[in-house]
């Protein structure tokens, strides 16, 4: 009989199928299978990662960034210093590529500089006869490539004896795109240093009190509470006094960094510790106590690899705290000094209401925090999702 | 007879699933029907695809599975001549929902997780008439009451108003049954519904099952790998391998007369009380077992025979659970997991420890491990080179300890770190231990691969690319790394198919004849400890309520407790149904409805091991009379 059916509401009939039968076609796997099958761990996450497509441009996209700060001097037009007096508070300019409708290429007019006598404000305006077009892998502005050798190549630099502000000056009349370029090398390591501190303390504190429990874990969560309690600004704004006047910048940026990591550690070692907290339950934990394993061991060959990737995926949710808590400190004044540049450095340009209304292209170097922040969440969803790959 | 319709029908239905790995087929061209008052059992092992259809049927499949083919007729008895496909319907229709709790509703596996725990039972059991109907409040709670006791909760008033947390799992098994049953369904979905519950409750939930079936008249579509209990409760047998129906028919067809090569398979897996003393088990895939290249198997077979390898003296061991807070004071509530146990295991025997969950043999095992401490008592081991105080060893006698007693886990998928290979899983061992070097290990864990009947090249894969049945072979390979004399074996079969189970079953006996190995086997499964152990104690409550040779316990079962657990077991076998009028309500584990000399008198005197024959030993009041025990 071919069909396990009987008519609707006949007496069920004897069915038995003919098909072939092999009690092993159950174990046997197509390759697509085995593939997964043979795959390591981080192998299975880097696969479950990439399916998650906004994470993975967002990767992408941080890499480009943090490539971009080995190159700083060489993308940037214009030097981080470099002020042009006959320049303060120019407008954006605009790249132009069709000159009264023939194609020119990539080219900004020049600028006329005039001075409105009623609000005293300087006013720019385009002279379109004057055509600086914008060149490529130039000579510009000398530099210490990686503070070693003297190089004046740039990406793109000005016309001979033009401008190109894309995005503005200053009140110094630096170019504010050349600036967020630099800036980006202080405002994306700081976080790096920062996670780095928070890091560690997270895993010794949150370890210890997760393996050891007891008093130890009492008195480490009532920490937390107390830290997490406080309020972070006037906290912060506590431990940026005491750092020296004396010191140089370069000093306190390490000192800042530090401070961050100082505060931050809670969250880590909290996730630290549950994680710990769980996997310390698992029966290939006991199997390894049972076989006589010693605690090192225990923690190096079972529990670390066991919570690694999540915390990976938990300090990468972590790192835009850092860096809005370095743009925040500076733009108050107590983070970085001028002139190391960072992003937050580069918003205290902009504190001033009217400056703001005036000015408004001095907010930009808000652009790229903004995106670097979304990018890190994404990314950290996207690697949280594939830290455990067996779920 | 009028000619009924079918109630449920299913006809080639085809559900596909989106892996990483590729499209898998969950069911291909499936068909199957429910007659309606009548019990319909789909039987598969795990991963055959019997949970795709129940889900399917209620329209519950997860995002990544679709229909592909066939249709779900359901032709409800009380719109006569009105067939739905349930396939076409929107999964989120007003008219799925509809059915979905009213005409058409689930028993779940899992008690524990079926209910709310912030919500009482009452109210979760009357939220599905609340939906359904528009019954006033208090017609509405009458009805749940009704239900409750309908299901056979005590005082069901009472009931009512309690949270889950309140109640053991055979009652709240009992209140996810009310909950499905209190608009009157045509057809309940149970899928699995005693897999998580202790035998003697599953015996009860089965026959609560029945009884409401026929009370009702309402159908059962019964999910379930159990061979036994489908001969206790179905009606009509479906049986589902890999997605596609191998036999299908009336419970008389199946059992009486079962064809395909599948079936047969399933029915020679489950071991049963009947068997021949040697009779082996056969295993759908089996093992071949090859020890001879495993060195350390000489050096045992010298020991002694029969000489007490571990014993265990007035072991006790009491969990607190407190209640602590930074102001109050803390109290705290103990439980004795262990309560004065005394066992001996004898060299090259396998004794069976049976209980239910809670019981404490997980516990005792872990004493035995040195994984807890116990309150008081002494475990001794002596392999024949002079005693070991295991609770006492320290430093290099517990490294020595470790390498004689090791441990099979019940669950294959916790016990091996999914982050580490098969060799490195195998060899950590022997580098915790030292011995040999980088490339003899290497050799080693080839051996033990070839000892368990794996393939060597499987040795650079992932524990998450094997089947259960391979993982446990691979956490058995593990614990004879070292070479030991006692491996615990905690549940190592529970969480395994039919089919492995046997294949596992017969691999550990393997192991113990050609190794000479001694085991205390740890089950719920009376059957299985059958099978395996020599010497079986059965557990209740932290004690160790009889202890006797396997045959003698089960021609002669003494304790009140051991006859409540020989008579729970459902057979695959239509000529020994359960027998419902040994199992009352409660449970068996109630002291208070064994006979006075089984509890413990009013003046405190404890309890002796009376001793009923030759190794036989049951749990009674001193006073007590071998005739007297042995004629309640």
């Amino acid at each position: 009989m071919t069909s396990p059916l009987p008519a609707p509401g006949a007496p069920l009939h004897h069915y038995v199928s003919t098909a072939p039968f092999d009690p092993h076609t159950i174990t046997a796997m197509t390759n697509e299978q085995s593939k997964v099958h043979l795959a390591s761990q981080w192998k299975l996450m880097w696969w479950k990662f990439k399916r998650h497509r906004v994470a993975y441009y967002c990767g992408i996209f941080l890499a480009l960034m943090y490539a971009s700060t080995l190159f700083s001097e060489f993308l940037a037009p214009y030097n981080l210093h470099t002020r042009n007096v006959e320049a303060i508070h120019t407008p954006p300019q605009r790249i132009h590529f069709f000159h009264e409708g023939s194609f020119v290429g990539p080219f900004v007019y020049g600028r006329e500089r005039s001075l409105d006598m009623n609000t005293m404000k300087r006013v720019y305006t385009d002279t379109p006869n004057v055509i600086y077009p914008v060149r490529f892998f130039c000579k510009g502005d000398t530099y210490k490539f990686w503070g070693m050798w003297d190089a004046d190549r740039h990406l793109f630099c000005p016309a001979e004896g033009g401008t190109l502000f894309l995005l503005g000056t200053d009140r110094l009349g630096r170019d504010v795109l050349s600036r967020i370029i630099y800036g980006a090398r202080i405002s994306l390591t700081i976080g790096l240093i920062g996670i780095t501190v928070s890091f560690a303390l997270g895993i010794i504190i949150g370890g210890l009190a997760g393996y050891h429990g007891g008093w130890f874990d009492l008195a480490v969560q009532r920490v937390i509470e107390v830290l997490q309690s406080i309020p972070s600004i006037p906290l912060w704004m506590a431990l940026a006094a005491i750092m020296p006047v004396s010191w140089s910048p370069i000093v306190i940026y390490f000192g800042i960094t530090f401070i961050l990591g100082l505060l931050d550690w809670t969250g880590l070692a909290r996730a630290v510790r549950s994680k710990l907290l769980s996997l310390r339950e698992e029966e290939y934990v006991l199997a390894a106590q049972l076989m006589g394993a010693k605690d090192s061991r225990i923690i190096g060959r079972h529990l670390i690899p066991g919570f690694i990737s999540h915390l990976i995926a938990t300090a990468t949710i972590a790192i835009p705290g850092m860096i809005l808590g370095e743009t925040a400190l500076s733009f108050l004044g107590l983070g970085l000094r001028p002139p190391i540049t960072s992003w937050g450095i580069l918003l205290t340009e902009a504190k001033n209401v009217s400056v703001v209304a005036l000015y408004p292209w001095l907010l930009f170097p808000m652009v790229p925090v903004i995106l670097v922040i979304i990018a890190f969440n994404f990314f950290g969803d996207g690697l949280r999702d594939a830290a455990d790959p067996y779920n | 007879m009028k000619p009924v319709n079918d109630l449920l029908r299913i006809e080639g239905l085809g559900v596909g699933i989106t892996l990483q790995s590729g499209q898998l087929e969950a069911v291909k061209s499936a068909s199957l029907r429910v007659l309606p008052g009548k019990v319909t059992a789909l039987v598969g092992e795990s991963g055959s695809g019997k949970s795709v259809i129940a889900q399917t049927i209620l329209g519950i499949l997860p995002p990544v599975a679709k229909v592909t083919a066939g249709r779900i007729l359901f032709n409800d008895p009380e719109k006569p001549g009105s067939s739905i496909d349930l396939c076409q319907l929107d999964r989120d229709s007003e008219a799925y929902r509809a059915l979905r709790g009213q005409r058409i509703s689930m028993i779940f596996q899992e008690p524990m997780t079926a209910l709310s725990p912030l919500h009482t039972v009452g109210n979760q059991i009357q939220e599905a008439l609340t939906i359904h109907t528009s019954l006033p409040e208090a017609e509405a709670r009458r009805r749940t009451e009704e239900m409750l006791d309908l299901v056979g909760f005590p005082d069901p008033k009472r009931a009512y108003g309690m949270y889950p947390f309140e109640l053991s799992g055979g009652l709240r098994q009992r209140a996810v049954i009310a909950m499905a049953l209190i608009c009157r369904p045509a057809l309940v979905v149970a899928d699995e519904p005693t897999t998580a519950l202790d035998v003697t409750i599953q015996a009860q939930i089965l026959q609560l099952l029945r009884e409401l079936q026929s009370k009702l008249n309402m159908a059962i579509l019964l999910i379930t790998h159990d061979l036994g209990i489908v001969a206790n409760v179905a009606d009509e047998v479906v049986i589902i391998y890999h997605g596609e129906i191998m036999e299908a028919g009336t419970v008389s067809d199946i059992f009486r007369n079962p064809q395909h090569p599948y079936l047969k398979g399933l029915l020679r897996a489950v071991p049963h009380f009947d068997m021949a003393p040697g009779e082996r088990l056969k295993s759908l895939r089996d093992v071949q077992v090859d020890t001879s290249k495993l060195k350390q198997a000489e050096t045992r077979a010298a020991g002694k025979r029969g000489s007490i390898l571990l014993s265990a003296k007035g072991l006790t061991k009491s969990f607190s659970t407190r209640k602590s807070g930074w102001f109050a004071k803390q109290e705290s509530t103990a439980r004795k997991a262990l309560d004065d146990v005394s066992l001996e295991i004898r060299r090259g025997e396998c004794l069976g420890l049976v209980g239910e969950s809670g019981c404490g043999k997980t516990t005792l095992s872990k004493v035995i491990m040195r994984a807890v401490r116990p309150d008081a008592g002494a475990v001794t081991y002596d392999d024949g080179n002079g005693p070991i105080d295991v609770l006492a060893a320290e430093g290099d006698d517990l490294q020595t300890l470790r390498t004689k007693i090791q441990m099979v886990f019940q669950d294959p998928f916790s016990s091996l770190s999914p982050r580490m290979t098969v060799q490195n899983i195998l060899s950590e061992p022997l580098e915790i231990h030292n011995r040999g070097d980088a490339k003899s290990r290497i050799e080693q864990v080839k051996t033990l691969m070839e000892v368990v009947g794996l393939d060597p090249r499987f040795l650079s894969r992932y524990p998450h690319s094997f089947s259960g049945g391979q993982r446990q072979r691979v956490g058995i390979a593990r614990a004879l790394a070292l070479g030991p004399d006692l491996l615990i074996c905690d549940e190592p079969v529970s969480a395994l198919d039919v089919s492995v189970q046997a294949q596992i079953l017969n691999l550990l006996k393997d192991l113990q004849a050609q190794l000479g190995l001694t085991y205390l086997f740890i089950s719920h499964n009376l059957a299985v400890v059958d099978y395996m152990a020599d010497r079986i104690a059965v557990m209740c409550r932290g004690r160790i309520v009889e202890i006797a040779p396997r045959e003698v316990l089960f021609k002669s079962p003494i304790h009140p407790y051991t006859r409540a657990l020989l008579a729970a077991v459902p057979f695959p076998d239509l000529d020994r149904p359960l027998d419902y009028t040994t199992l009352q309500l409660g449970t068996a584990s109630d002291t208070g409805t064994w006979p006075s000399f089984f509890q413990e008198a009013d003046n405190k005197a404890p309890l002796v091991a009376a001793h009923c024959g030759e190794d036989h030993f049951v749990l009674a009041q001193a006073s007590a009379k071998v005739q007297e025990l042995r004629a309640w």
